[in-house]
């Protein structure tokens, strides 16, 4: 009948008005600056060095291998490897980047230096609210404004972190267990009568 | 002669006047808009309620747009350059002349201007009604067949344009 | 003196201190002065009522953040448009475009003086005072057409040409819905048609929307009204996502606030005009409630009537110009001419269910008749597409 469809209209709408005063979901307006939308696991904005433990100079994981400089599609990252070498986390002398600067005007956030970074030392960050009126000077982050530590990197990316941090700790693992069988193998050849042929030492034994 | 009279006169016979002297088109137009205001607001100084209002209604609701849509419709939106005097103005004054002659002499020798001038009595629209219906039935039955005829003959004129295209 | 008439006191005190000379004078000002104020706080009030109401059928808030809720944001709209640049472009029609806004304004604001606000409270009671409404309405079409024309602008000129055959069109069932009521009361003028509708028979008021006849007129009236207001779905001449602001796309301003407040205003004129024809005007819904004063009434009723409008342009989609008029035409126009007919049936019938039933039908039969008519040829399927091989 005519008008049927402008009454079920009408009355859509109206249960939208007053559904707006009770539920969430009729209304779904995020009032910015004081309110923010929570951001998705896998949001990615800018890349970020990371570091170990609490100093940012110490624990940089980064060796300046240059590999994602040489990656990078728009060429935004500028790394001067150092002369010398310095201790890193564990303790071994490692080359260290003595400048790294990410220009973030260029940068198209494509996650490429991500993928092939070998020693996981830089990874993608979520900050958003970045926005400066100085654009030569504030868009240009040098090391100190990229490097953010290990607990901030479990903090946006969970999941992540966890997965990227495993391997190292299985790996460890499978290189415990792959050490300890070798000595067990070592210990058994040595507990073996000798042969009368005298085999040649040449062969160098798993562990050193 | 009061005060009201004469603004209300001076305003209708300007505008009257410049509906024939301004160049613009639909600037004579809107002059003769005026002059209808004008006309019902005479109407309203005389108690006629009714009438000023229909007055307007009618003439500066529904004729004036007609008017406006013809101009609209046929000529375009360029101000036209024409002469507003035409090359026999002197003959045409003459003509108008001698007409308002006749007029003034017939009016001024009869016997409206020495007749008591009673207040007008309130019309109301109740009266008017029952005139309608009942003495004036037969009028009104012909206008309304006449306002039907034209709007028939509207609407055949639009739907053959249509279907000789 | 009671609080419902606390105005009219408050008037004839100011009245009564003038010298006798200029009585008349100044009981005319306070009039136009109230009738000014009030309505345009009324204006600054719906416009952002319209604007938190719109957002919140769209899932969003409206303006919330000049004062407590968004409250002073028509102080915030005003400044803005008080302090806008004039632009008048430089082919334009200078005279006739400066006067444009003030031949719109002028027409709506005389138009609320025959609307009674409460009891004893009309700026004129005039015995022709639903035709001097309808008039002066006219003469608002004068100031579209005036817009359009003058700012040289095809699209301008378009969107004038369009709103004039629309308002046009609407005008007829509108006045002919009127007329319905003024055939039943007898008389023009609107504090008459308040006072036919005073009375109450049993729980129900007198008034004429609860009987069929009115009740379908109410409607159409209600109809013609926002299509006279070219408010949506009728706002195709000023349609914002189409013809950009259609005839007054060239103003900017004060003067385009001024069009924004004819439109309102206009609004508000012809759904205080439904009040007094339909609704009772500033009678109490129930006889026991009438101790609430009748201003009270009448604006309750009068913001109930906005709200509709509101709710309405919030879900309606607009409606294209071939669509306005056929609906205007073969749909209201047949529509408003039955109900007249089923008023002349309820005034000669004796009064009881008999009457009632056969006027429901008069009204309901050729309702559901047209509405199968008109709009059951219209093959409504699924769209189907040819590509090329």
């Amino acid at each position: 009948m005519l008008g049927e469809g402008i009454i079920k209209g009408m009355a859509e709408t109206a249960r939208n008005f007053l559904g707006s005063y009770v539920s969430e979901d009729r209304l779904t307006t995020v009032q910015y600056p004081e309110e923010r939308l929570p951001q998705k696991e896998a949001a990615r904005n800018f890349p970020f060095l990371l570091f170990d433990g609490k100093d940012p100079h110490i624990g940089l994981r980064c060796v300046a291998c240059q590999i994602c400089e040489k990656e990078c599609p728009p060429q935004c990252i500028y790394i001067v490897k150092s002369k010398d070498k310095k201790p890193d986390y564990v303790g071994k002398p490692q080359f260290y980047p003595s400048v790294f600067d990410i220009d973030t005007s260029v940068c198209m956030s494509c996650q490429i230096c991500v993928e092939v970074c070998p020693f996981e030392a830089i990874k993608m960050d979520t900050e958003y609210e970045l926005s400066t009126s100085d654009r030569f000077g504030e868009l240009l982050l040098n090391k100190d404004k990229l490097a953010k530590p290990n607990q901030y990197y479990q903090k946006i990316h969970p999941t992540e972190a966890a997965e990227v941090n495993e391997p190292p700790a299985a790996e460890k693992a499978k290189a415990g267990a792959k050490a300890k069988a070798e000595a067990e193998a070592k210990a058994k050849a040595a507990a073996l009568p000798k042969p009368t042929v005298p085999i040649p030492a040449a062969v160098p034994a798993g562990a050193k | 002669m009061s005060v009201t009279f004469a603004i209300i006169a001076v305003l209708t016979v300007a505008s009257a006047v410049a509906v024939m002297t301004l160049r613009n088109l639909v600037h004579c137009a809107l002059s003769l808009m005026l002059t209808f205001v004008g006309l019902a607001a005479l109407y309203l100084q005389l108690n006629a309620q009714f009438v000023g209002f229909a007055q307007i209604l009618v003439y500066v609701g529904a004729v004036a747009i007609l008017i406006v849509f013809a101009i609209l419709l046929t000529r375009g939106v360029e101000p036209p350059e024409q002469k507003i005097f035409s090359s026999s103005s002197m003959g045409g004054l003459a003509v108008a002349v001698a007409v308002f002659a006749v007029l003034a002499a017939t009016i001024g020798s009869s016997s409206v201007l020495n007749a008591v001038l009673q207040p007008a009595s309130e019309v109301s629209v109740r009266q008017i009604g029952e005139q309608l219906m009942t003495r004036y039935v037969l009028p009104l039955e012909v206008v309304g067949l006449l306002l039907t005829a034209a709007l028939i003959g509207a609407v055949i004129i639009a739907m053959r344009d249509e279907e000789g295209k | 003196m009671s609080l419902d008439q606390i105005f009219v006191f408050l008037k004839q005190v100011v009245v009564g201190w003038m010298p006798l000379q200029c009585q008349p004078l100044v009981s005319a000002i306070l009039s136009v002065a109230a009738i000014i104020g009030v309505f345009a706080s009324l204006f600054a009030i719906t416009t952002v009522l319209e604007r938190k109401g719109l957002g919140r059928i769209q899932n969003r808030y409206g303006p919330n953040r000049v004062g407590p809720c968004g409250i002073l944001q028509p102080a915030a709209d005003g400044i803005k448009a008080l302090i806008k640049e004039d632009l008048v472009p430089r082919a334009a029609d200078k005279f006739v475009h400066f006067i444009a806004p003030l031949v719109l304004v002028a027409p709506v604001f005389l138009a609320l003086a025959v609307v009674p606000v409460g009891r004893n409270m009309v700026a004129i009671d005039m015995d022709g005072g639903v035709l001097f409404f309808f008039a002066v309405g006219a003469a608002t079409e004068l100031a579209v057409f005036m817009a359009g024309w003058s700012s040289r602008n095809k699209y301008s000129l378009l969107g004038a040409m369009r709103a004039i055959a629309q308002m046009i069109s609407y005008e007829v069932p509108l006045i002919l819905s009127a007329v319905t009521v003024i055939m039943m009361v007898g008389s023009l003028s609107t504090v008459k048609i308040v006072e036919a509708q005073a009375g109450y028979t049993g729980w129900l008021p007198d008034w004429y929307v609860f009987t069929p006849w009115g009740f379908a007129g109410f409607i159409l009236f209600m109809i013609a009204a926002m299509a006279e207001s070219n408010r949506s779905p009728f706002d195709l001449p000023e349609g914002e996502s189409e013809i950009i602001a259609g005839y007054y796309i060239e103003y900017s301003g004060f003067k385009f606030a001024l069009f924004f407040l004819g439109e309102y205003i206009g609004m508000f004129a012809v759904s205080g005009l439904g009040i007094t024809l339909f609704l009772g005007g500033w009678h109490a819904p129930f006889a026991f409630l009438d101790w609430v004063p009748s201003y009270v009434w009448f604006f309750g009723k009068l913001l109930a009537l906005i709200a509709g409008f509101i709710w309405v342009r919030g879900t309606l989609p607009r409606l294209r110009m071939d669509q306005l008029m056929n609906f205007a035409w073969k749909f209201m126009l047949p529509m408003a001419l039955v109900n007249l007919f089923a008023a002349g049936v309820w005034h000669f019938m004796p009064p009881g269910v008999v009457r009632w039933a056969v006027c429901a039908g008069l009204v309901f039969g050729p309702y559901a008749l047209l509405g199968r008519a008109l709009f059951e040829n219209k093959n409504i399927t699924k769209r189907v597409y040819r590509y090329a091989e």
